[in-house]
């Protein structure tokens, strides 16, 4: 008997995928609050790690017809003291079954494991860019090219050789221009007359034909054809984030960490979006430099601060390299708050007339220390000129942050799908 | 000597081929098996908690509900909740065991011994496989449903399909005949069928035939209710064909789909009806198979302790009072049960002369056992072959629980003369389907009314349906019916204990 033995291992994986996607589906609300609540919990690092979640069985549960109550016989093994007429007393157990039928079915909770792409994707799903990427469509598109049929005029780097040369047989044949072989034959046959009055016919017919030939052109300007192109406006598919801090001695390694998983959420949002996406990193004191991210969160520096420097930095980083109209541009500033109170003006200045303008979406953070008192005390002075700012109608969105645990929650509720962009100042 | 199958525990393709040539050579010569031919299928971990989610079968149609499975397999499997299978074998033609990669050799051998030899045979001898499953069709059957079920996704929504697949899967338990009729299943030409019928469909189609006038259709009440009856069937209790053939509103697409899921619930019957005997069959094979190969010295001293290991956690039986226990073991009482057949056959006491004048000291072992092997199910199996020695073995006893009873739970019969027959008869009657599945059938139709469908529950020892359950289950069957159902339970004496009714819910505005 012929045995076959196969090695499958090698076979491709993931079949449950797509099974596994229905159910992922079918229980998306249910896993999205789970997800929510599980990062919650989490650091940010690991957050985007996938891992286990817990939802009711309730919403994913199959039902069969099944049987209970009423009396039960069973044979068990292992007797070792009874004897046939016994009576066992019944544990509580037993007779709690009998109550309320129904009852704690749905405390049962199915447990199982995301994988990183999935949790990111429910996390993130509810979310969206805020209102001010609608409102600046048309810049966040570029155009492009594409072919569209022919047409009789244009440049002649554009001609289309092909249609030409047809437009062009089609016409010498309808027009009946006389080919080539036709005229050789007729002259051969001059050639080889002998009769002359034959040959005067012959020779006035060659003569009509060569007037003919020279009246219809091999190719005539009506023939020709260019290719035609349309533009088309196409979305642009990347983005640059700036990434402004406040580096001054008053910015503690907590203070910096906030800031770094804000940061860090925005790009792994911005990532889901954009095919393409550059950070650049911008550290001020009193004055700005561009520097790596390392540099960024780690490297040492001193001075006053003047956030203004900042901003003309960015500033002149999109002029030189981030065309809005190629970028979507989005920041997040971090900050303790403080400026010298000098820089106000020009910082707001800045901001309205150069920044806001460019930027899909503007993000303040002020950061806190923790459990620190900062919303007890009176509103920084940079909180003070942005929350101004605000009021008269720059698209600003601000938040307070001093603890980790509500960088999430802070995150989430700036991007929350909503009907109306309204921010509300942090309690 | 012989030489070696293997050394130590690793193994390659040269090895699996060896291993089972031996395991063949013990298998026809000395069991005198008769199997399916073999297809041996190295898988890895990953794929065998696929084929967890698709109830083991190497192809299925999607549905949400795998997912959930493979979900949460794959998650207690992570957490080292669950241990995987070693094997995986499917009643087809050619008869597939899927192995694990991560088996030693040992276990392999015991693997392929177990599935491609136990299984394999009973498979292929077993009357009710014989009768209900059909080993050449089926993976070609599983084919087409996949292709139909994705075909109707495509042509019909995805949602639809879904809600259609899910009520039947709800009634999937009651969607089995439990008696031979007509005609052994033939899934070959089942497939054709479908094929035939939709093409006849779209070539007969005109649409003139909506307009022509019908004669005078037949008062309602000129039709008895006998007749009425008859005509559709009644009393029906597969809940899966009846809608099939009656529902008035379904789509055709949407009685395949039952049609599909009825005979995958059909092809799955007999599994569940034997699973003490199949499970016994393949450990005794092993064991017998195992044994040989260990006294040809084709595997060393080594290599049969381990096996010895693992066979005895498989066999294990934990006691009642044990935390491990939570039932009978049917790997541990279909062994015991064969080997104590085997001992009766060579061995007999007067005791076993007087239970089973038939076998006791026939000396055929392999004989009785293949006779046995083809010709019973667990429940018929348990009510002849389970020997007073046996009984006293396990210790078994019974418990009788009524929950009017005041005084407590009490011993209904244990292990001796007076027991015997009583404990015999009341664990064999746990082994019968058609105790534990709940006894629910349909009885009428209101033809001439609002059309409800009337369904009965004959409830056995005061055991109702569980209330949530049976409501969502109803829906499902509403949802089908496209009526009003009502489902009546009643007890022996016809006397109602409840009464369900559930409306169809609206569909949902096509998109």
């Amino acid at each position: 008997m012929p045995i076959h033995i196969i090695d499958r291992r090698l076979n491709p994986g993931g079949k449950s995928l797509e099974n596994r996607q229905r159910f992922l589906r079918r229980a998306k609300s249910l896993v999205q609050g789970a997800v929510k609540k599980t990062s919650q919990e989490r650091d940010i690092k690991d957050v985007l790690e996938g891992g286990e979640v817990t939802i009711p069985l309730d919403g994913m549960h199959e039902p069969r017809f099944r049987r209970e109550g009423g009396t039960r016989d069973m044979v068990l093994p292992g007797n070792k003291k009874f004897i046939e007429g016994d009576y066992l007393q019944r544990s509580g157990q037993g007779s709690a079954k009998d109550s309320g039928p129904g009852e704690g079915d749905s405390e049962d909770a199915f447990r199982f494991v995301l994988s990183r792409d999935e949790f990111v994707d429910l996390f993130l799903d509810d979310l969206e860019l805020p209102d001010l990427a609608k409102r600046k469509m048309a810049q966040t598109e570029s155009e492009g090219i594409q072919r569209a049929g022919y047409t009789t005029s244009g440049s002649p780097a554009n001609i289309s050789v092909s249609r030409t040369v047809r437009l062009a047989l089609a016409r010498r044949i309808a027009l009946k221009r006389p080919r080539k072989d036709e005229i050789e034959e007729l002259e051969a046959a001059i050639a080889a007359c002998t009769d002359e009055d034959e040959r005067t016919v012959l020779l006035a017919q060659l003569e009509k034909l060569k007037v003919k030939l020279r009246r219809i052109p091999f190719i005539d300007p009506l023939d020709i054809r260019y290719r035609r192109f349309e533009t088309v406006p196409k979305p642009v598919a990347q983005a640059v984030m700036f990434c402004l801090m406040d580096v001054s001695g008053s910015m503690s390694e907590h203070m910096k960490d906030l800031a770094k998983r804000f940061y860090m959420l925005l790009y792994v949002f911005l990532k889901r979006r954009y095919k393409h996406v550059e950070i650049v990193f911008i550290r001020h004191t009193d004055r700005a430099e561009e520097v790596d991210e390392q540099t960024f969160f780690y490297g040492p520096a001193s001075g006053g601060t003047l956030v203004s420097s900042a901003l003309q930095a960015m500033h002149e980083i999109v002029r030189e390299r981030f065309n809005p109209s190629d970028w979507n541009i989005y920041a997040a500033q971090a900050s303790d708050g403080d400026n010298s109170y000098s820089d106000g003006e020009l910082t707001g200045m800045l901001l309205t007339d150069k920044i806001l303008p460019v930027c899909q979406f503007f993000a303040y953070l002020e950061v806190g220390e923790s459990g620190g008192s900062a919303f007890d005390l009176s509103d920084s002075s940079l909180w003070t000129l942005y929350e101004r700012l605000r009021n008269s109608g720059a698209p600003l969105s601000m938040r307070k942050v001093s603890e980790r645990s509500e960088i999430f929650p802070v995150f989430h509720d700036l991007f929350q799908r909503r009907e109306t962009s309204q921010e509300k100042a942090a309690p | 000597m012989t030489e070696r199958l293997f050394e130590g525990a690793d193994w390659d393709f040269h090895t699996l081929q060896r291993i089972t040539d031996a395991c063949e050579e013990v298998a026809t010569k000395d069991l005198g098996l008769d199997v399916y031919p073999n297809q041996i299928e190295v898988i890895t971990a990953e794929q065998m908690l696929d084929a967890y989610s698709s109830v083991g079968m190497p192809l299925f149609y999607k549905h949400w509900s795998f997912g959930k499975q493979f979900a949460y397999h794959e998650a207690s499997y992570r957490k080292g909740l669950m241990g995987l299978a070693y094997e995986i074998v499917i009643n087809s033609s050619p008869c597939i065991s899927y192995l694990m990669e991560e088996n030693t050799a040992t276990m392999q051998t015991l693997v392929i011994a177990h599935a491609a030899f136990g299984h394999n045979h009973f498979f292929k001898n077993n009357y009710l496989f014989r009768q209900w499953t059909d080993a050449d069709g089926i993976l070609d059957y599983l084919d087409f449903a996949k292709k139909y079920v994705m075909s109707c996704e495509e042509r019909y929504g995805r949602v639809e399909v879904e809600r259609t697949l899910d009520a039947a899967h709800a009634l999937m338990s009651h969607g089995i005949d439990r008696y031979p009729g007509k005609k052994k299943l033939d899934l070959r030409a089942e497939e054709k069928r479908a094929g035939r019928r939709r093409q006849h469909e779209e070539e007969v189609f005109n649409d003139l035939w909506r307009t022509v006038p019908a004669g005078k259709s037949k008062t309602r009440s000129a039709i008895s209710v006998e007749r009425r009856r008859k005509l559709l069937g009644l009393p029906q209790e597969n809940l899966l064909y009846f809608l099939e053939k009656s529902a008035p509103r379904l789509a055709p697409w949407q009685r395949e789909l039952l049609r599909i899921v009825r005979h995958i619930a059909q092809y799955f019957y007999p599994q569940s009806q034997t699973k003490v005997m199949n499970e016994g069959t393949a450990t005794y094979v092993h064991y017998r198979i195992m044994t040989k190969l260990h006294q040809q010295g084709r595997i060393t001293d080594g290599n049969f302790l381990e096996f010895l290991g693992s066979h005895t956690n498989v066999v294990f039986q934990p006691e009642f009072d044990d935390p491990r226990f939570s039932g009978f073991n049917p790997y541990a009482l279909g062994f015991a049960m064969m080997q104590d057949i085997e001992r009766i056959v060579t061995r007999p006491g007067d005791e076993d002369r007087e239970w089973f004048p038939d076998i006791a000291g026939k000396n055929d072992v392999m004989g009785v056992l293949r006779d046995v092997w083809a010709n019973y199910r667990d429940e018929s199996f348990i009510a002849q072959f389970l020997s007073p020695k046996l009984m006293r073995h396990l210790r078994m006893f019974h418990l009788h629980d009524d929950p009017e009873e005041r005084a407590g739970i009490r011993v209904d019969a244990i292990h001796d003369e007076r027991g015997f027959r009583r404990v015999r008869r009341e664990l064999a009657r746990q082994h019968d389907v058609g105790y534990i599945d709940a006894n629910i059938e349909v009885v009428d139709v209101d033809l001439s009314g609002d059309r409800r469908l009337i369904l009965h529950h004959h409830v056995i020892k005061g055991s109702q349906l569980h209330e949530t359950d049976a409501k969502r289950v109803l829906q499902h069957l509403a949802d089908l019916w496209t009526y009003d159902v009502s489902l009546i339970e009643v007890d022996a004496n016809d006397k109602v204990l409840r009464e369900y009714v559930v409306s169809p819910r609206p569909i949902p505005a096509a998109a």
